[in-house]
């Protein structure tokens, strides 16, 4: 079993969803409470990375984060090395692969309260602020938490993005389950199954976690 | 505005005679003179229009009143625009044009640009569904309109208002976990405990059995004669607008009808909305024949009949068109010609139908016009009453109510 590679693909994961959490709240906040009439073309950008093949997404993370853009310039300049085959660079691409899954659920859960309890909150003095941090997140804690599960174990499980940027290497980019394909590829199918073995483990326990935590999804009766 | 009760879109040419207005009818309590308008603080004054279009409809909100402190009752059928004038004077939803003031304050004026955000209105609301915060306990969802006060007088306050709605109990629970009943209390106390200017309860009692209404309306009550604000009570239900009403107002599509005090507006009703809401079972139109001033009544022709009635005079003259509502619980049958009767009204009849509805015998009768009338049990059998029986109908002169034809 390669730890080093456990590891990483955690801290990856952690960090990701840590950041996820900060900029996908106030992403889902504008997505829901905004009344830009353009407000759909956000959603649709924002919904890309479900459907966009990982190769597509992790190539152009590659390209915007190479030596060659500016972006990868003021890297290297401030840093000393590029962005590309780097932790950092691993953590810019896994937040935007795994931005719809958190801000999906974020914005479904702040979708779903009750328009008249924003209102009973505003004509009792409460201002658009405190009504979100007083009465729309503490009623959105499920979708929150399901967010917040979803995008870990969607980063745990990355492996197209972190192959096209991260590349291969040991205790930096080398996270679960390129190792698993490492191994796959050196004919180690026992290594592979018992590192596989557990990843699906993690996956597993953290859908239970999320279904556990909303018991009434998918839920309609017969008459 | 005047002391009697006022008529928007009325006909004119029926003004009630002073024998036709009912007996015990008082003027208004809250209806003042512009003058005693300047008293600060306590009248909520407005004249909006608010259009709403949609796809297969379009609705116009047309209201002008003043209400000063104690309960106005807002009454209508569904779709008639309580819920939307409420919405703009707790500012949730802008009018077209106009302008809106409780006391010296403009909430919103259209002309100067006035709009005073929801939170700044101080326009104590509370909702058809309630609203409460379902993950908030009792104490804290009473509390939340308090978050500028200290500690020690958010507690005061909460503690107060909690005792006077007898939910002290309750302080721990949340919403999910009390009654009905309960729930309304807490909705009430979280919106009084805030001090509003004014206050909009859109049917908060509805659904809650008789008992626990009234008693909920008088603890309401007590409330309002210590705080004085202007409240505007929303309600479908005649029983509530006599319990808690000191002046009605009656809004339909869009636009006030009727104003006046509880029993002017549901007694004598002159429109027929307010009639059906009122219960009017029969409502005919007729042509007015012949005046007897001296008498205090008039003949009557109802409309596609020979029928003559006595009913009570109104300022109008021979030849003009009304309608006339009849409660069937006020109409007599008789199985032999009454002789000796005060009432003026004797009109041979023949029974259509009866019905039995739980303990009520509903009756129809063809006396040259289908009608309704309503009879207990007992007395359906005591006269034998059959289809096809000949039947005399009996109505004294004032259980006819004359309506304007709109």
């Amino acid at each position: 079993m390669n730890w080093q590679a456990f590891w990483l693909s955690i801290r990856l994961a952690g960090t990701t969803t840590a950041a996820l959490l900060v900029i996908g709240l106030p992403a889902a906040y504008w997505l829901v409470f905004s009344r830009w009439r353009w407000k759909f073309l956000a959603e649709a950008v924002v919904a890309l990375p479900i459907v966009l093949p990982p190769t597509v997404l992790g190539f152009y993370a590659l390209v915007a984060l190479g030596a060659r853009s500016p972006l990868g310039r003021w890297w290297q300049g401030l840093t000393g090395h590029t962005m590309a085959f780097s932790f950092e660079g691993l953590v810019i691409a896994s937040i935007l692969y795994s931005l719809p899954f958190a801000v999906q659920p974020f914005a479904a859960s702040f979708a779903a309260v009750d328009s008249r309890l924003l209102a009973a909150s505003a004509t009792l003095g409460a201002s658009r602020l405190r009504t979100f941090l007083r009465v729309v997140l503490p009623m959105s804690v499920p979708g929150v938490l399901s967010g917040i599960v979803l995008s870990f174990a969607h980063t745990m499980g990355e492996f197209g993005v972190v192959l096209m940027v991260g590349g291969n290497i040991p205790g930096e980019t080398r996270t679960v389950s390129i190792d698993i394909y490492d191994k796959v590829q050196a004919f180690d199918y026992a290594g592979a199954n018992q590192t596989a073995l557990v990843l699906l483990g993690i996956c597993f326990a953290s859908l239970v976690l999320i279904y556990g935590l909303s018991p009434r999804r998918w839920t309609t009766k017969w008459f | 505005m005047d002391d009697q009760m006022v008529l928007k879109g009325q006909i004119g040419q029926l003004h009630p005679s002073p024998e036709a207005k009912p007996p015990d009818s008082k003027p208004s309590r809250i209806t003042g003179s512009h003058t005693e308008n300047s008293e600060a603080g306590e009248i909520l004054g407005l004249r909006i229009l608010k259009r709403h279009t949609s796809e297969d409809e379009s609705f116009q909100l047309d209201v002008s009143f003043t209400a000063r402190a104690g309960i106005t009752i807002l009454f209508g059928p569904s779709g008639a625009g309580k819920t939307t004038l409420l919405d703009c004077i707790a500012g949730l939803t802008a009018p077209d044009s106009g302008r809106i003031h409780a006391g010296s304050r403009t909430l919103f004026d259209e002309q100067r640009r006035i709009n005073i955000p929801v939170p700044e209105r101080g326009v104590g609301y509370v909702f058809q569904n309630l609203a409460l915060f379902p993950h908030l306990s009792s104490e804290k969802n009473v509390q939340f309109g308090l978050s500028r006060l200290s500690a020690t007088e958010r507690r005061e306050r909460t503690d107060a208002v909690l005792e006077s709605f007898r939910i002290s109990h309750l302080r721990n629970r949340r919403p999910s976990e009390i009654s009905g009943g309960e729930r309304q209390r807490v909705a009430l106390a979280r919106a009084l405990v805030t001090d509003p200017c004014v206050l909009l309860l859109d049917e908060p009692l509805a659904g809650l059995d008789t008992r626990t209404k009234s008693r909920i309306i008088d603890d309401l009550r007590e409330w309002n004669e210590a705080h004085c604000v202007p409240v505007l009570y929303v309600t479908h239900s005649r029983d509530e607008v006599f319990a808690m009403g000191e002046r009605v107002l009656v809004l339909e599509n869009g636009k006030l009808i009727a104003q006046g005090t509880p029993h002017e507006v549901m007694s004598a009703p002159r429109l027929e909305t307010v009639a059906q809401l009122a219960g009017f079972e029969n409502i005919f139109d007729a042509v007015i024949v012949q005046v007897h001033e001296d008498r205090g009544t008039m003949t009557c022709r109802i409309a596609g009949s020979t029928v003559e009635i006595e009913t009570p005079l109104v300022r109008a003259e021979a030849g003009s068109q009304l309608r006339i509502g009849i409660r069937a619980g006020d109409i007599l049958l008789a199985s032999i010609h009454p002789q000796g009767l005060s009432a003026r009204n004797v009109i041979p009849a023949k029974i259509l139908s009866l019905a039995q509805r739980d303990v009520l015998v509903v009756c129809h009768v063809d006396c040259g016009i289908d009608m309704e009338v309503h009879l207990t049990l007992a007395a359906r059998d005591a006269l034998h009453l059959q289809p096809g029986k000949e039947v005399w109908v009996v109505i004294k002169t004032h259980s006819f109510y004359l309506m304007a034809v709109s």
